[in-house]
């Protein structure tokens, strides 16, 4: 019988077939985390598990991100904890500014088609993208990777979604992402892997979108079969293509030449509606960046729309590039001078206001559209904040009426 | 006699701690005055060590922050049942030794500020005069909290879980 790609991913690491429902020991190819967990995480070694060095230095990678640059005097030493740390143990660190974890290990090729790459972040489902089998856990996990090399996973059963046709103009990655959200709910695929199929053509940044996503729906991982873009950029193992005949806990059909634009309402990422439902509703903040949504062609998506326009004096709009090198890429064409000309700011490349630290903390009432992935009350701020959850497309278009609006009306 | 502290589906990590209220952000605040300080400032004020709390589907769902069952553990929070558990935060509680108990028939037998006797090696828990059975806990994961959590077992027993 065939086999999931997460049933592959793991016979791989193993050397022996695995079925999903197993629990197994693996060494993990890649073990991130960022600067708000990190510091936590050595404790736990050195306190806890008595040690003072990591078991394989070139398994770790930490980056800077949630709150980089620092903003208070506590977040900056516990940074310089983290920088002596990987200093002393040879630990490759990406700085300040560098950008998401997610995003940079992608363009580091650190996260590679086949590979286990788990992290200290829900969002490490991002590396599916690029075919990898990328999952988060908490501190305790992975300070007992860094004591021992390994760790153990339950092998998932996988639900697979079947995508068809295109996107229509004025409907992105971002819209799908949501779409599934809204099809299976926030615990759909709890325990599970997401394999996305029917997207050969989709390029890596919506991948990134999607895979990003998976977590929203409680999966474990969410994966999309290399191929296009990600078979020119990576080296795809021989191995890691689509058996027919794998078994799927459960498939769901979506269809693309249907989807309208979706927006996910406060206070959950499955209270999602068709854009019509909330148009013309105001708002006082954009932030367009995240994970999920903060790459060059979502800033190019809406400098697409916003070009010959003025954003509303009513709101404010936020740019967080994913990183420096999609910061450098919207740079080397009219993509962010256009946002910046128009009223957007620009602020340091990393995960920004998602989580309410800095660069964009909500106050009581404000409410915000945010290209990100998360609408949980309070997130952002004020527990009496509102965010709502949409594309790059519809954050533009919204910008310049002040106003919800659907893209394909401007 | 302890307390039950009743709550809805999909209560979320930043519910349960803000990232505002993370330890890296107040790296000298003790993270368990934390719990629920916004989404239930009751709990937050009064829950006593030994409480039980009772939910519905896909409790702890959202981030990876371990420190919302940190702050959890250090409220002593007797247990948790619920109808269903988000994995990572499932896993994070096993591995710091918070009970966990999937219960979904429970659930909707038990009330918000009911006083209870929880009983976890008969697997019971009594409300009054009613007496609730209790799904057992995973033999694997009743491994882990056992031995006090996952740095404990490891220590403990020089081998992973399911190594």
């Amino acid at each position: 019988m065939g086999q999931t790609l997460t049933e592959k991913i793991f016979s791989n690491s193993l050397g022996r077939v695995v079925q999903a429902g197993e629990i197994v020991v693996v060494q993990p190819d890649v073990v991130m985390s960022h600067d708000s967990l990190t510091p936590g995480i050595i404790d736990i070694l050195q306190q806890d598990f008595g040690r003072n060095t990591v078991q394989i230095p070139n398994q770790l990678v930490f980056s800077f991100d949630h709150v980089a640059p620092a903003s208070t005097v506590g977040t900056a030493e516990n940074q310089n904890k983290v920088r002596a740390f990987a200093q002393r143990n040879n630990i490759r660190l990406f700085e300040v500014g560098r950008g998401i974890c997610h995003q940079v290990l992608v363009e580091e090729g650190i996260a590679q088609p086949g590979f286990i790459v788990l992290g200290a972040d829900s969002h490490s489902t991002s590396y599916g993208a690029v075919g990898a089998f990328g999952s988060g856990m908490g501190s305790t996990d992975v300070a007992a990777i860094w004591a021992t090399g390994k760790t153990w996973l339950r092998v998932p059963e996988t639900l697979r979604i079947l995508v068809r046709g295109r996107f229509q103009s004025g409907v992105g990655p971002k819209d799908l992402a949501l779409k599934i959200g809204r099809e299976l709910s926030i615990s759909g695929a709890t325990y599970q892997t997401i394999e996305y199929h029917g997207l050969d053509w989709l390029p890596l940044y919506g991948r990134q979108t999607l895979c990003s996503m998976a977590v929203e729906l409680g999966a474990k991982a969410g994966i999309v079969p290399p191929s296009g873009e990600i078979s020119r950029r990576f080296t795809v193992p021989e191995w890691l293509f689509v058996d027919p005949d794998a078994s799927y806990f459960r498939t769901l059909e979506i269809d693309l030449e249907t989807l309208e634009p979706q927006i996910a309402i406060p206070h959950a990422v499955d209270h999602v509606v068709d854009i019509s439902v909330v148009a013309g509703k105001k708002f006082d903040q954009i932030f367009l960046g995240t994970c999920t949504n903060g790459r060059y062609e979502d800033l190019r998506a809406a400098a697409l729309i916003i070009k010959g326009h003025q954003i509303s004096d009513q709101v404010r709009f936020i740019i967080t590039p994913a990183s420096s090198h999609e910061l450098l890429r919207a740079m080397a064409d009219d993509t962010l001078s256009t946002l910046i000309a128009a009223g957007a700011v620009l602020s340091t490349p990393g995960c920004g206001a998602c989580m309410g630290r800095h660069q964009g903390t909500l106050g009581k009432n404000d409410v915000c559209l945010s290209t990100g992935n998360r609408n949980f009350k309070g997130r952002m701020g004020d527990p009496a904040s509102q965010i709502y959850l949409v594309s790059p497309a519809v954050a533009a278009a919204s910008a310049i009426r002040g106003a919800i609006t659907d893209p394909r009306y401007i | 006699m302890v307390q039950i502290w009743k709550f809805g589906d999909d209560i979320d990590t930043d519910q349960i701690v803000p990232g505002r209220y993370a330890p890296y952000m107040r790296p000298n605040e003790d993270v368990g005055k934390a719990a629920f300080i916004e989404a239930h400032p009751e709990f937050n004020k009064l829950a006593e060590p030994g409480d039980i709390i009772v939910a519905g589907e896909n409790f702890g769902c959202g981030s990876s922050r371990e420190y919302a069952v940190l702050a959890l553990k250090r409220r002593q929070i007797g247990a948790i049942i619920a109808k269903s558990f988000a994995r990572i935060f499932y896993r994070n509680a096993i591995n710091l030794g918070l009970i966990l108990i999937e219960a979904p028939l429970v659930v909707d037998e038990l009330s918000d500020h009911d006083l209870c006797t929880l009983d976890l090696d008969g697997n019971r828990l009594e409300v009054g005069n009613h007496r609730h059975r209790l799904p057992e806990i995973s033999p694997f994961a009743r491994e882990i909290v056992s031995a006090g959590g996952l740095v404990a077992y490891i220590q403990t027993n020089d081998r992973l879980p399911g190594e």
